[in-house]
Formats: C-alpha cells, sequence, structure tokens
C-alpha cells in the first residue's frame, strides 16, 4: 500500500482493500481470480485480479502490450487461461466457448473493427440477435409461424438499435461502405443487438475524432440507465477521464495499479509504466 | 529384408520426385500464399519435354553424346523449358489476380492446370508415352543381395544434389534470407526494400524447373507417362509439402523423402491398390492433428 | 409489415425477370421432342442441383470443398446397391440416399471442420480421391470395382407411375431443381442463412456475436452432401449405372467452377454456372480436342476480368435509394 502525500488518498496495488471502499453496496458483475495467460515462453497476462461492478464504466489501461487485450479475449472465450478463473454472475466461464458466453450475456466489439463487411448494416446488426433466436433448419424453410414471428422480432430489435447509434438510414448500405466513425458504433450496435449484461469494449474511441469520442462518451453513459455494465480498454485519457468510474492499469500482464481516475492518472506507479523511470533515480 | 531394403530405396527414390516438386508447392504458397495447382502439370510437361528431347535426340545420343550426358542434357533443356513457362503463367494467369483475393487465384490456377493437361494431350497425344529404352541407362550393381541401378543413384545424387544447392540458397544466402522473409510477410519485406518482383521471377523460375527435372527422372525411372500424372503427382507432392510444413523449404525435402518411403512401406505391407489411400489418410492426419507439419512454425492469429 | 413483404415480392420478380423466362422455356422445352437434347437438359438439372448443394458451403459459408462429387457418389451408390441387391424402390431409396451422404459428411467431416480454409481445400480433395479409390478397389465386393454397379431400375410406384422416358426424368429433376432453390431461398433469408454469411465474413467475429461457427459449418457441409445425395440418386436411375470415374476430382472442379463462375451465394449464378458447364462441352463438340483448352483459359479469363462471377449475389440498398441519400435526404 503507498501513500500518496500530496492527495492523501491511499492507492493499493493489491486488491482487496480498495474494492472494499467503493464497492461495499454495488454487485460484482465480472471477476477474473489470478487469471494467467502464456503464449510459449511469454506471459501475457500474470495473475490478474479483476472485479467490474455492475452498471458502472471499468476502464483497463496501460502500455502497448501490457496485455489488456488478451484480458478481454480470454474473458470472451476466445483464448482458454492457463490458470485462474473468470466468474460471471456467479458462475466460472473457463472452458466455455465464445458463443456460449455470449449467451451468457458478455458482449464486445474488437479493437480493430471486425465488421461482416459485404453485409448490409441492417444484416450485420440482426446477427446480433442469433443467439437469442431458435428456428431450425425445417421451420427456416417451411417458414412456420414460429419462425416468422422470431424473424420480426429479432428486425424489429435490430432496427431499434441502429436508430439508437443513429446509423438508420444506412441500414441497406453494405458495412464496408460506410464511415469509420460509423462502423464503430455500428460494432457496438451489433454487441448491444446480443441482450448483454456486460459490454466489453475495445478501444473504441480509437481513429475517432474529438467530436465523434465525446458523443461516443455520452452514448456509452446513457447506456448505464439500461441495466448495462460496461468494461472499456482505452488509450484516450479523455475517455478515460471523462466517464470512468473506477480505471485497473496494467503492465507487463499484471495489475499495477487501480482506483479513481483522478487517482490513478496521478500515481507516479502508472506514469512510470507509460513514460519510463525518471532519468534522475539512475544516478 | 532384401525385400525391405530395395523398397526402401525405392520409397527415397520416389520421395526424391515428391520432395523435388514439393519444393514448387512450397517457394509459392510460402510466398504468394497461393496453392499452385497447376504446378503438378509443369512436372508433367517436364516429363513430355524430356520425352522428345530424347526422341529427337535419340540417334545423337547413343552415338555422340552417351546416355548419362544425354540424360543431363534433357534434364538441362527440359528445366530451362519449364523455368520459361512457370515465369509466363505467373505473368498471364496470376499476377493479375492477385487483388482479388484467395478464391479466384484457386480457379485459376485450377483453370490452369486444366489448361496444361489438356495442352499436353494435344500435343503428344491422349495416349501414354514411353521413354525409349535405347536412351534409358539399364545398368545396374550388387551390393550384397541387392540390387541397385545406376538410375536409382544417379536420380538420388542428382536429387540430393538440387536440394543441397536449393538449401544453401535459401539457408545461407541474403537472397535467400530475403525469400524467407517474403515468405512470413511479404508486405512489411516489400517495405524494407525487398524487390518482390524479383522473388516471384525466381520462385516461379526455379520451382517449375526443379519439377521439370524431376519429370525427366520420372520418364527414366518409369518408362511410361500420360498426360495425367500431373495430377496423381502433383497431389501427393503436396500432401508432402503439408507433412514438412508448408512455406518451409528444408520441410518440403523431408515431407517429400519421408512420404515416398511411407508409400512404398503402405504398398508392401498394407496393399498396393490402397496405397494411395494410404497417402492420403495420412495427409488428412497430418492436418488434423499436426496442421503445421513437421518443420512448420505455429500460426497464430492476431484477434 | 405485411405491406413491406408483398412489395419485396413483387420486387423479386420484377428484378430476376430473366429467370422468369428461363423458367416458361424450361416447362415448354420437352415439346421439341429430341431426346438428346432433352438429356443435355437433363444433365444440365443434375448439375443445377449439384451446383445448389455446393453453393451452401461454398457460396453461403465460404468453405472451400473441391470433393463434394464424394456425397454424390455416396447417394448414387446407395442408391445402386441397396436397389440391385435388395431390391428396395428408388422412390424410398431418394431420402435414404440423401441421408447416407449427409451422415457420411457428418462423420468425416466433424474431425475437420475447423481447418483453415486452404487445408479444408486439401483434405477435402484427398477425401474425394479416397472415396473414389475405395469404390474402385471393390471392398466386401459390394461396389463392382471400376466398371461400377448396374442394372438400377427407373423410380416407379406400383405400376401406376413410372419415370422412364427422358421427358419424365427431365421434369422429375427440375421439380425437384425448383423445390431446392425454394428451400434455399427461403434458408438464405433466415437467422441461418445470415449465421452462414456471417461466417464467411469473418469467423472470429461471428463467434464473438454468438453464432456457435463449428455447428453451422457442419450444417452446410449436412445439408450440401443431403442435396448431393439426391442427385445422386436421380443421376444412377437414370444412367442405370453407376462407375467411380464419374465422381472424380475434375468433376469436384466443375462444380467449384459453378459455384465461382456463376457468382458466390447467388442461386441464379449457379444456374447460369451449370448451364455454362454442361452446355459448353455440346457448344464445342465442333473444336473436339481444344474445347478443355478453351475451358481452361476462360475459367482464368472469368477471374481476370470478373472475379465476381457472371451474376453476384446482390446485397444491399436498391439503386435509387443509394442516390437518394447523396442527395441529402435522411429520412429515407
Amino acid at each position: 500500500m503507498f501513500k500518496d502525500n500530496n492527495l492523501n488518498v491511499e492507492i493499493s496495488v493489491e486488491t482487496d482493500e480498495v474494492d472494499e471502499n467503493i464497492n461495499d453496496d454495488k454487485n460484482v458483475v465480472l471477476e477474473t481470480q489470478e487469471l494467467t495467460k502464456k503464449f510459449g515462453g511469454l506471459i501475457a497476462v500474470n495473475n490478474f485480479n479483476l472485479k467490474v461492478n455492475q452498471e458502472k464504466i471499468s476502464s483497463i489501461i496501460g502500455p502497448n502490450g501490457a496485455g489488456k487485450t488478451t484480458v478481454f479475449n480470454v474473458v470472451t472465450g476466445i483464448y482458454q487461461p492457463d490458470g485462474g478463473k473468470v466468474i460471471f454472475k456467479g458462475e466460472d466461464l473457463v472452458g466455455n466457448k465464445p458463443h456460449q458466453i455470449v449467451a451468457k450475456g458478455i458482449a464486445r466489439t474488437f479493437q480493430n473493427i471486425r465488421l461482416f463487411s459485404n453485409m448490409t448494416c441492417l444484416e450485420n446488426v440482426m446477427s446480433g440477435q442469433h443467439c437469442r433466436g431458435s428456428a431450425g433448419v425445417w421451420s427456416s424453410v417451411f417458414r412456420s409461424s414460429h419462425q416468422k414471428e422470431e424473424e420480426n422480432r429479432i428486425r424489429e430489435i435490430a432496427e431499434r438499435r441502429l436508430h439508437q447509434v443513429g446509423l438508420w438510414k444506412f441500414r441497406d448500405e453494405l458495412a464496408k461502405n460506410i464511415a469509420y466513425g460509423n462502423q464503430r458504433m455500428l460494432e457496438i450496435a451489433r454487441a448491444l443487438t446480443t441482450n448483454p449484461d456486460l459490454l466489453v469494449l475495445d478501444e473504441p474511441s480509437s481513429g475517432l475524432n474529438d467530436r465523434e469520442s465525446e458523443d461516443l462518451m455520452k452514448f456509452l453513459k446513457s447506456l448505464l440507465k439500461e441495466d448495462l455494465t460496461i468494461l472499456l480498454i482505452e488509450h484516450d485519457m479523455n475517455v478515460v477521464m471523462g466517464i470512468s468510474d473506477w480505471v485497473i492499469v496494467m503492465d507487463e500482464g499484471k495489475k499495477i495499479a487501480e482506483g479513481f481516475p483522478e487517482d490513478v492518472y496521478n500515481n507516479p506507479l502508472v506514469i512510470e509504466a507509460y513514460l519510463g523511470k525518471e532519468e534522475e533515480e539512475e544516478l | 529384408m532384401r525385400v525391405f531394403l530395395e523398397q526402401l530405396l525405392n520409397g527415397l527414390t520416389i520421395g526424391s520426385f515428391y520432395a523435388l516438386i514439393a519444393l514448387g508447392y512450397s517457394m509459392v504458397y510460402g510466398v504468394m500464399k497461393l496453392i499452385n495447382f497447376a504446378h503438378g502439370d509443369l512436372f508433367a510437361l517436364g516429363s513430355y519435354l524430356g520425352f522428345t528431347i530424347l526422341v529427337l535426340g535419340t540417334a545423337y545420343i547413343t552415338s555422340y553424346l552417351g546416355l548419362w550426358s544425354g540424360m543431363i542434357a534433357a534434364m538441362l533443356i527440359a528445366a530451362i523449358c519449364l523455368a520459361v513457362v512457370g515465369t509466363l503463367v505467373e505473368r498471364i494467369a496470376y499476377r493479375p489476380i492477385y487483388p482479388s483475393g484467395r478464391l479466384p487465384a484457386v480457379v485459376s490456377a485450377l483453370g490452369v492446370s486444366i489448361f496444361l493437361q489438356n495442352a499436353i494431350m494435344v500435343v503428344w497425344g491422349p495416349r501414354p508415352q514411353a521413354y525409349i529404352a535405347s536412351v534409358v541407362p539399364s545398368a545396374y550393381i550388387k551390393m550384397g543381395e541387392i540390387r541397385i541401378t545406376l538410375l536409382q543413384i544417379i536420380i538420388l545424387v542428382m536429387s540430393f544434389l538440387l536440394m543441397g544447392i536449393l538449401y544453401y540458397i535459401i539457408q545461407k544466402t541474403t537472397f535467400g534470407a530475403a525469400i524467407r522473409a517474403s515468405a512470413l510477410d511479404r508486405d512489411t519485406a516489400a517495405l524494407m526494400g525487398i524487390n518482390i518482383n524479383t522473388i516471384i521471377f525466381f520462385i516461379f523460375a526455379l520451382g517449375p524447373a526443379l519439377g521439370g527435372t524431376a519429370g525427366v527422372m520420372v520418364g527414366m525411372y518409369y518408362r511410361k507417362i500420360s498426360f495425367v500424372m500431373g495430377w496423381n503427382y502433383g497431389l501427393k507432392a503436396f500432401t508432402a509439402t503439408i507433412l514438412g510444413g508448408i512455406g518451409n523449404i528444408p520441410g518440403a525435402m523431408i515431407g517429400g523423402l519421408l512420404l515416398g518411403i511411407l508409400e512404398m512401406l503402405g504398398s508392401v505391407y498394407i496393399s498396393t491398390a490402397y496405397k494411395d489411400v494410404f497417402v492420403f489418410i495420412v495427409l488428412i492426419l497430418v492436418l488434423i492433428f499436426r496442421p503445421r507439419g513437421l518443420l512448420g512454425e505455429k500460426i497464430a492469429e492476431k484477434v | 409489415m405485411k405491406e413491406n413483404t408483398n412489395l419485396k415480392h413483387k420486387n423479386i420478380f420484377i428484378k430476376n425477370w430473366p429467370i422468369i423466362i428461363l423458367i416458361i422455356l424450361l416447362l415448354l422445352f420437352p415439346l421439341t421432342g429430341n431426346n438428346y437434347f432433352i438429356d443435355v437438359a437433363f444433365f444440365f438439372g443434375i448439375y443445377a442441383l449439384l451446383g445448389l448443394s455446393l453453393n451452401v458451403v461454398l457460396g453461403e459459408v465460404g468453405l472451400f470443398d473441391l470433393g463434394h462429387m464424394a456425397f454424390m457418389a455416396i447417394g448414387a451408390y446407395t442408391t445402386a446397391i441397396l436397389n440391385t441387391s435388395f431390391g428396395i424402390p428408388i422412390i424410398i431409396l431418394l431420402p435414404i440416399s440423401a441421408l447416407a451422404a449427409a451422415g457420411f459428411a457428418w462423420l468425416v467431416c466433424s474431425p475437420i471442420i475447423h481447418l483453415r480454409g486452404d487445408y479444408l481445400c486439401i483434405v477435402t480433395i484427398g477425401m474425394g480421391e479416397i472415396v473414389r479409390l475405395t469404390l474402385i478397389n471393390n471392398p466386401f465386393g459390394i461396389t463392382g470395382g471400376p466398371n461400377g454397379v448396374f442394372g438400377i431400375d427407373f423410380p416407379s410406384l406400383g405400376s401406376f407411375f413410372m419415370i422412364d422416358s427422358s421427358t419424365e426424368f427431365y421434369f422429375l429433376i427440375w421439380i425437384v431443381v425448383g423445390l431446392t432453390i425454394l428451400a434455399l431461398i427461403n434458408l438464405q433469408s433466415s437467422r441461418i442463412g445470415r449465421a452462414w454469411n456471417c461466417i464467411r465474413e469473418d469467423e472470429i467475429a461471428a463467434e464473438a456475436t454468438g453464432i456457435d461457427v463449428r455447428y453451422y459449418k457442419l450444417l452446410a457441409f449436412i445439408l450440401g452432401a443431403g442435396l448431393a445425395g439426391v442427385a445422386g440418386n436421380v443421376y444412377a436411375s437414370k444412367l442405370m449405372i453407376v462407375s467411380p470415374e464419374s465422381f472424380d476430382f475434375m468433376e469436384s472442379c466443375m462444380l467449384f467452377c459453378i459455384v465461382l463462375i456463376g457468382g458466390m451465394g447467388s442461386i441464379p449464378g449457379v444456374l447460369i454456372g451449370a448451364a455454362a458447364i454442361s452446355l459448353f462441352p455440346e457448344v464445342f463438340r465442333a473444336f473436339a480436342q481444344y474445347r478443355m483448352l478453351i475451358f481452361g483459359s476462360a475459367m482464368v479469363m472469368m477471374m481476370i476480368f470478373r472475379p465476381g462471377g457472371i451474376w453476384p449475389r446482390k446485397r444491399g440498398a436498391v439503386e435509387f435509394k443509394s442516390l437518394l441519400l447523396k442527395a441529402g435526404r435522411d429520412d429515407v
């Protein structure tokens, strides 16, 4: 535990103490316990402990290569961890395939946008409802009434989400043809259409200009009202400071700090991770 | 025991054919990420060219050059012709398609394969042809109980020599490093100043040239050639490529030799009729359990 | 919502008028009375059905399947063997052959379904060859070796209903094709069709959006195999003979080309591709030897100049809507 004399706030590099300060009355939606992931000899994620609270926006920050996206990939089932647990709504997710995890309520976006380029925006968003439907081959071929109802429901939900992100007018455009900023929003819309409890966004403001980032921040904050919890990876400090309720800092696979945005911002360990050691200390 | 050793030798010989052809597949796939379906037919073309050269030059060879020089000459000429054809194929049928993606490239390669196969049929006729006995060396020696033909020895020596030279170029020269770099990441290699066109020229000239040489050797070894042999050898050579690790040059060599031995063992100890099935099952098992092959590297996709 | 559906149906008819013309021509065609041409049209139908079956795997999902004829072979031989050895009627064998082919696909594709594009391609080639070679080698004496199985019946229901003339087979195959097209159109615009297309576009994104990629890939293969098995059944009873050489790699290549040249995922495109492949040898009969040369070069030319296919699948904004957007109207 370190005491920062300027701010008189305790900042911890261990998990437990800080969590108790803000998390007493809130539920923990997602928790990782001693999460570890190795690639050959490289330990990308090293005994990483994380707690994400309901209806809050938590951000994971850290220099490139810190292991942030790897954590996301393990949480969403793309990688299997070499150790540790991922507890979501009380259940250990390890061993589940990504599509199963989506059905359980975690939806994600990617650092490098991954849309279905040659499909329309509406079709992209509709795919989000796939895991909430059940029509099989027979009912689809013969257009049973159950299937028709389900299709209408899927379409309605998708259309609502498209309206919500402001992309309704592009519904019949191919996803590859719309502007970059819109593609980011489309990916978020697709994730939202899966009816998630937790939204996991990997650098959502990457490539956006200031105004687009502002709009994104407002939008993400508005999502909290839908009983949604958000976990971000971000590099843009405006976004981190602007909307985060809680910030976790990673470097070299480990958590090196966590706390309220302002505290983390001034934490010397965090600054050192990004900028390197001060030269004075080498003397 | 005698049978086993002779078959082993047989397997090594066939294996070196597969290896020489496999090198062509490996180089092209490694750098261009393209399965050159036409490569097998280029090998067949080499075989037929060798046939024509030897037929045209029979008198010349038996009187002046001698059998061995005749064989070398045939291989050389076939190799040069194939180098030309190979680069032409790349220019005409593949280069315009690179921007269109992998699927059009597959169709184009198939189209070239169909074209070449039928071109051979049109030029040389649909019936199988035979390398005339008089231009094929038939001497053999006996080591203990085992019978080894001089042809086998020459083929093995030549194959290993060619493979050795290629190995040296790829692993020990700067140019070889450029080829390996292009195979790992073509765009970055280009950005680092490597002239990709030169690399492409090299792989599309050398690969078919080696295949053509193998074609002449096959013609001499089996004496009978048909215009569908490109398909058969091509698929097996591709199996060898996968076995060794696609994109890996030493891997292609080892894969080829191994496959030849496996095929021979399969035909002796399992069944001759099912030996091809055996080879394909090996292929499928490798792809299921070790898709990167013996020497290939694990390629993780960045998410 | 209902109005939109009616409008959409109308649009389909208007947009695809060449297909309507084609259907009318197909119906009237047998009136020419020339059995030779009717047989050619029958094989056009077989290729169309095969092309549609491969389209599910290659066109919708984007899986490189170069061994598809193996599924047809399984269907054809199932029909042939069960009919000649046990006298089971052809009509009953139609669903059985489809199931046999589908079952084979499930068995054989399950362990390899996760393989990456090019590798899957090679494995399917290998599978095709394994099936063909096994059939040639006459295991347990049931497949008749290189000569195959002969003496297959016509489809019949007792003595009232028999399909034994060229014209009747022609209508049989084209009715099957017609039903298949309707089924596939419905699938295309369903949750399943969307899932397939998402997988084709980006597997990882599809999985991350909640689609069970493995299941749907396997489903595509099973469905495609089943349809190919049906084609095998009809083919076997028409020819009355099946032999391994009808199901070789070159034929699988032809199917591959049908889907690609017609336009991936596009049903009209597949029909055009099938027409091209089956009518091509007829048109170029005069050139005899040279026709495969022309065919091979045509494939290359197609890929150079029109890699999207002759009739690519249309997706997205109707033209005038895009124009409206460009003109600045937001309420479209």
